[in-house]
């Protein structure tokens, strides 16, 4: 089936649950093509291929509301998921607020290229993957650490699908992802660290070559050599732009309208008031040209655009999505995350830790979880601690504790440096006065 | 109200389940043989066989298929999965959610190789086609033959009188709107609650190349009720959970009420509680959902895929003494209607109760097929997936600790500055360095002996075989947690089921602030 005939398909599926009793009704159509590839000690450990469908219908009957979903696309048997689907709606309760979006949210023009299709994807073959991971997993094995096991992966994913709302969208979408990752794991006085690196490109030619993978997961490792824990104290945090996005995360999760209106959210009476320094910039851009998270239209069919979230620590917008902005009376805006762009600093990781008297080079967040209601936080952590700007010690099995209201005001710097292989282009981040909890 | 519900209640009251009877045996008239089943709990192989449209010609067919590049080991699982889901949020049952998914995994296997894929139309030409590709993974000259397949009777670790299929929307919403009244009712600082309900059922047939096959029904069902309270302008969240492979007798109001309780309950204690000193202290985990520190600390580093490739912390301890002689740590597939119980694994073999640890010492991996084969014992019935769509790997389900011969009141009173954990909400660990956390949502701090002021929101770290050996009294006061944990590994999330007496260890780091 192709995106044309899905088209068709979501259009009949539509109509049908209008004629069945719906009042409103929305349908998705999309297929996921994705193969696995991974090495272990030059051979084929594992090969996986999938290929997975999917339908998923909202139904609004009279301002009630339910969602459905199914991997079987058969019109015989959709009239009966669809028919029972609108039947079971009726029993729920009415809630005004449960209606599709507004046509003037939808986007005047789908037919803008996001470039998000690797016109090359169909001509990668199993050779070529097979090859790429035993290449990156032979340079891993030249290590001379005391290898316990080595293993490179290769996968790739397209994925293409249609959404139709019976109020009058019509979109439709295709992604092409390629993935790359090597992780080893070695022998440490008794200890087994294990280091990874993983990169996904939109673009097989935009993802990094086999030796700047393996480079990357041996230095990772290296980092883990002769870990341990010291003393609990406050130190002057450096995150890693490779996980800052951990930390981000929990950022964002307040700023929806969901949070807002369930009172679940510390950050609740604080639009257009100061919530970080002024280092803090979050800039939400789903149009760039073959972003890793781009899109002309969200999950509820709400034109893209790009979203100035906080701008010199200053709280601009909440991620609105329909229902909630209708429940809040405002206007919905995406109810979620794209492209995340930072206020960038002047110096890279390097120039920052080499610029540290004392600090926690914080490395991997190990668990831990966050408060959104009232921020508080607890993570578990590894890294390194730096002094007079050079790695003294490799640490792990500590905590970092506080409360998010706090700790984005100690944030001091951000690098120059947005990390490549992520949605969420962190750089690096300074933080002052954090809580470690160690022995 | 009585809200005791019975089988006909539900019938008489009519209404669909959302999904329920979706894509059930009308999808395959034309291959049916003999008399199928009134209900889906009484179906016998010869249903599922009919349920998913297929003969036992054209399994091994399709199994032949997988051995045909020489592979040494082939096995088709079929599942048809039907979740619903209805939910209430401000004072309204304004939402419900269905899936419905349908499909075989075809896996093979030569050595420690394996080849994998899965087509989500059961005809015989898409699983040939599938079973070609997994083939792939081989490249031998010798050819395996399935001479016949025998079925393997399971036994009944789940039973339950009625199944979700039967139960209609209308017959859930009731229950929902009289949770959100309860916890209104107990507290007037409640501003919002949501409650949640989900069914699901997963039938599933599997057959492999060594002539086994076999069906199973697997009921599951989870209640959540949380809220939001506000005190002289804080606010505070929490909630409680309750799941089983269960059926509708859980709608009792003893147990609705017990729920919303412990949801009003211990979002209140939050205004109260205090950041601990941050650093190494004893902690005491309370008897239940503690036994995450056994998922964590000991439960993942046990599973064998990690421990043939030499990666795990515990790779060369099996035989070796790993805690004191009191304690014991098992991974038991039996127990009834536990999150993690399971008739048969997802590869065909028997479950059973695993010792991890017996009496201090090290004593035996959770093993998958190929794990089982490269150490050369029996296999222990911890392959699992999480769907068709994924293939096996050594999981854990239901671990926890036996008694010990200690009182929690000594346990306590042995303490003179540390923690008390009570409820958690999540964990993870390093397989290779070992070490692992849980984050604390809410306990008590222990001063002098005497559990005093609340704490919550704290991440707690140790390491795996030293946390281990510094257990220094376990109670005998063993409990499993009903909430509805899901341990994720490799993308994959299966439902696991863990508990444990109360258990002091002598010092763990603690999250907290510094003076």
């Amino acid at each position: 089936m192709n995106n044309k005939e899905r088209m068709e398909l979501a259009q009949w599926a539509s109509n049908f649950a209008i004629k069945k009793g719906a009042t409103e009704a929305a349908i998705s159509i999309s297929r996921s093509r994705a193969v696995n590839i991974e090495i272990r000690e030059q051979k084929l450990e594992t090969i996986r291929e999938s290929t997975e469908n999917s339908l998923s219908l909202q139904i609004y009957r009279d301002n009630k509301y339910s969602g459905h979903s199914t991997n079987n696309l058969k019109k015989r048997q959709l009239e009966k998921f669809i028919s029972e689907a609108v039947e079971a709606t009726q029993y729920l309760s009415p809630d005004p607020d449960r209606t599709l979006p507004d046509p003037s949210l939808y986007p005047s023009d789908t037919s803008l290229d996001l470039g998000l299709v690797d016109p090359g994807h169909g001509q990668v073959t199993p050779e070529y993957r097979i090859e790429t991971a035993m290449e990156t997993e032979q340079l891993l094995r030249q290590s001379d650490m005391d290898i316990l096991s080595t293993a490179a992966y290769f996968s790739d994913t397209a994925s293409e699908g249609v959404r139709v709302h019976s109020n009058g969208f019509a979109g439709d979408w295709g992604s092409t992802f390629f993935r790359m990752s090597a992780s080893l794991s070695v022998m440490d006085a008794g200890a087994r660290p294990s280091g990874s690196f993983f990169a996904g490109q939109r673009f097989l030619n935009e993802l990094p070559k086999p030796t700047e993978v393996a480079q990357n997961a041996l230095e990772d490792t290296l980092k883990q050599l002769g870990q341990q824990k010291i003393a609990s104290g406050r130190y002057t945090m450096i995150l890693d732009n490779r996980i800052a996005g951990g930390l981000l995360w929990r950022l964002f999760q307040p700023m929806t309208a969901r949070n807002i209106q369930q009172k679940n959210s510390f950050l609740d009476g604080m639009l257009g008031k100061s919530i970080a320094s002024k280092h803090l910039t979050i800039i939400d851009d789903p149009l760039i040209k073959g972003g890793m998270a781009s899109r002309l239209f969200d999950s509820e069919g709400i034109a893209a655009r790009r979203r100035v979230m906080i701008e010199n620590g200053v709280l601009n917008a909440w991620y609105i999505d329909n229902y909630y902005g209708r429940k809040l009376g405002m206007t919905p805006n995406g109810g979620s995350t794209s492209n995340i762009i930072m206020g960038y600093g002047n110096r890279n990781q390097k120039q920052i830790l080499e610029s540290q008297q004392r600090a926690i080079f914080v490395t991997a967040f190990n668990g831990g979880n966050a408060n959104s209601t009232t921020g508080d936080f607890s993570f578990g952590i590894s890294g390194q601690l730096i002094e007079n700007g050079k790695v003294v010690k490799a640490l792990n099995e500590m905590n970092i504790s506080g409360n998010f209201k706090t700790l984005w005001n100690q944030l001091t710097e951000t690098g120059n440096d947005p990390y490549p292989y992520s949605s969420m282009q962190s750089p690096t981040l300074v933080f002052s006065g954090v809580d470690f909890s160690g022995i | 109200m009585d809200r005791n519900f019975n089988r006909r209640d539900f019938l008489k009251t009519g209404g669909i389940a959302v999904a329920g009877t979706i894509l059930m045996p009308s999808l395959l008239s034309g291959c049916m043989s003999g008399t199928q089943a009134s209900s889906p709990l009484k179906y016998q192989l010869n249903d599922y066989l009919n349920h998913f449209g297929v003969t036992r010609k054209m399994i091994m067919d399709v199994l032949a298929e997988g051995l045909s590049r020489g592979g040494d080991y082939c096995d088709l699982y079929f599942q048809h999965n039907i979740s619903n889901t209805v939910a209430l949020e401000d004072n309204m049952v304004n939402r419900a959610f269905s899936n419905v998914s349908f499909g075989v995994g075809i896996r093979v296997i030569s050595g420690e190789q394996t080849g994998y894929s899965y087509t989500e139309d059961i005809t015989v030409s898409s699983m040939k086609s599938a079973a070609q590709t997994a083939a792939n993974i081989a490249n031998s000259n010798t050819r395996m033959k399935v001479l016949s397949l025998n079925e393997k009777t399971v036994p009944g670790y789940y039973k339950i009188n009625t199944p979700w299929e039967e139960v209609s929307i209308n017959d859930k919403i009731p229950f929902l709107q009289y949770m959100n009244d309860k916890v209104f009712s107990l507290s007037p600082a409640v501003e919002k609650v949501n409650v949640s309900f989900s069914d699901q059922t997963s039938y599933i047939l599997f057959a492999n190349s060594e002539g086994i096959i076999a069906c199973d029904y697997q009921p599951m069902s989870t209640l959540s009720a949380s809220c939001v309270a506000e005190k002289e302008g804080k606010r505070e969240q929490n909630g409680y959970t309750s799941s089983g492979r269960q059926d509708v007798e859980f709608f009792s109001t003893s147990n609705l009420d017990r729920i919303a309780k412990e949801a009003v309950d211990s979002t209140l204690l939050l205004f109260d509680a205090v950041v601990p000193r941050a650093g190494e202290m004893p902690v005491v985990l309370a008897a239940g959902s503690s036994g995450i520190l056994l998922h964590e600390a000991i439960g993942h580093g046990m599973e064998a895929d990690f421990n043939r490739r030499g990666e795990s912390i515990f790779s060369d301890k099996i035989g070796k003494k790993v805690a004191e002689s009191f304690v014991s740590i098992v991974d038991d597939g039996t127990t009834p209607n536990n999150r993690g119980a399971i008739n048969i694994d997802d590869e065909g073999n028997d479950v059973q109760k695993t010792y991890m640890v017996e009496n201090g010492i090290l004593t035996s991996y959770l093993h998958d097929r190929i794990s089982s084969k490269h150490y050369g014992v029996e296999p222990t019935g911890n392959g699992r997936r999480e769907s068709f769509r994924h293939m096996p790997l050594p999981r854990m389900r239901n671990t926890y600790m036996l008694d010990g011969p200690h009182e929690k009141e000594e346990i306590i009173e042995s303490v003179k500055y540390g923690i008390y954990a009570e409820s958690f909400t999540n964990g993870q660990v390093r397989i290779g360095p070992g070490d692992f956390t849980f984050y604390v949502k809410q306990g008590y701090l222990i001063e002098n002996g005497k559990m005093t002021r609340p704490i919550k929101d704290v991440n707690i770290i140790g390491n795996g075989p030293r946390v281990l050996s510094d257990i220094e009294m376990v109670a005998n006061d063993m409990e499993m947690s009903e909430s509805g944990w899901t341990c994720g590994k490799g993308g994959q999330g299966v439902p696991a089921s863990l508990g444990q007496p109360t258990v002091k260890v002598s010092k763990i780091t603690v999250g907290g602030v510094n003076a």
